[in-house]
């Protein structure tokens, strides 16, 4: 089981390169069906995220290279919320330039301050509320002036 | 059931398609993004909307046949989510009449005893809320602006009101998913609806019209003059190429 995940691991997330679909939170379960199948589920992140046909294309082309076949099964319940983002990974979107949710709802957060992730200022500005994809809203640092990305909390 | 959940798709459908109008025409780069968001979420819960019908309806139809096949009379959609988009205000005012709606219809459908309702309720209250919280930073920024931006609000909110009831109009058995726990009661939701409108528009500054009449045929497939245009753009392609994919 251990393994699969740890194959899992090697997709990247299709519109945010530098994290993966597990450490995403996207992959839910993974196991053998039989010596060459395996069944894997996963989660959308929103509703309409395009990104989920090509993570589906990746899975299966991926264990195709290892002549396993790959089931996918989505499963919508419990639902997908940026808590489940390790970490680890929250680090990451950081030092790509993508300032991390915080845990919880968004609307919890809406008069806390978003941190560039540039300079790490907390002097910044929404400049709107959505963004180049689904998951996030745009903002702009006022002391380095970098536009930068806020991966909202969902 | 199948019935209710073709209303639901078919709201979102139509309320995606008209947003997504104004993709490229936006009033401002942010704007215009902000709007396409919008009408991309509401065509991610339209799919998962089609995805259960699927499965309620059973006869080999899938999500494209239901969303791009079907003729105007089988579409169950309210006529709010059809009508024109006009000026950016009516177009802001129709994101807010109809995300205050989704709200409470969602806040009751996560409550629904049925595993794949609630499922798909839970997942879109996080995006109609902040569909919400968009449109109303923005009528507040109209009824609080300039007289011009005031007055194309009021105008919008003449033009837009008497579609408002048929949100809340129903199909044929919804009554006895009441009973079953299913649903919420749609006159319920309608009086929830009216009171937070009400208390939202004495905030904002603006006033309802006196005349509370409201256009018929919502939920029983009859549409306004506009729907079969949007009909044509939105099943060109599979018309035109039946089966083709992207």
């Amino acid at each position: 089981m251990k393994n699969l995940f740890n194959i899992l691991s090697q997709i990247p997330d299709p519109e945010i390169p530098v994290i993966n679909i597990v450490e995403l939170g996207i992959v839910r379960d993974a196991k053998w069906l039989s010596e060459n199948e395996i069944e894997v589920v996963i989660t959308p992140t929103y509703s309409a995220c395009p990104a989920m046909f090509n993570i589906e294309e990746d899975i299966i082309k991926l264990f195709q290279e290892k002549e396993i076949s790959a089931k996918i099964t989505t499963q919508m319940f419990p639902v997908w919320t940026t808590d489940w983002i390790t970490d680890e990974a929250r680090e990451k979107l950081r030092e790509y330039g993508i300032t991390p949710p915080e845990k919880g709802a968004e609307e919890n957060h809406l008069n806390v301050p978003k941190k560039c992730p540039r300079c790490g200022s907390e002097n910044t500005k929404q400049i709107s509320r959505f963004g180049s994809t689904l998951c996030k809203a745009s903002y702009q640092c006022n002391d380095c002036l970098e536009p930068f990305d806020y991966f909202k909390c969902h | 059931m199948k019935h209710y959940i073709l209303k639901l798709a078919d709201d979102s459908l139509i309320m995606g398609q008209r947003l997504a109008e104004w993709c490229g025409k936006g009033p401002y780069l942010e704007e215009d993004i902000a709007l396409t968001n919008i009408a991309l979420d509401q065509l991610g819960q339209a799919n998962n909307w089609y995805h259960l019908a699927t499965k309620f309806f059973a006869d080999g139809r899938t999500v494209d046949d239901f969303a791009m096949l079907r003729v105007e009379k089988e579409y169950l959609n309210a006529q709010l989510v059809e009508i024109p988009n006009e000026d950016y205000a009516q177009t802001i005012l129709k994101v807010y009449f109809f995300a205050v709606y989704q709200k409470l219809l969602y806040e009751n459908l996560i409550n629904s005893a049925d595993e794949d309702v609630k499922a798909i309720a839970i997942k879109s209250l996080k995006e109609v809320k902040y569909h919400k919280t968009h449109a109303e930073t923005w009528i507040k920024v109209f009824a609080g602006g300039t007289e011009e931006s005031k007055t194309r609000l009021q105008n919008a909110v003449e033009n837009v009101w008497e579609f408002t009831g048929g949100l809340f109009d129903e199909v044929e058995d919804e009554k006895d998913l009441v009973e079953l726990n299913l649903i919420p009661d749609s006159k319920k939701l309608y009086e929830d609806w009216k009171q937070k409108i009400s208390e939202d528009f004495e905030k904002f500054g603006l006033q309802l019209p006196e005349n509370n009449w409201m256009q018929k045929g919502s939920r029983k497939g009859i549409h306004t003059e506009y729907f079969g245009y949007i009909l044509t753009d939105l099943q060109y392609m599979q018309r035109t190429y039946p089966d083709c994919t992207w």
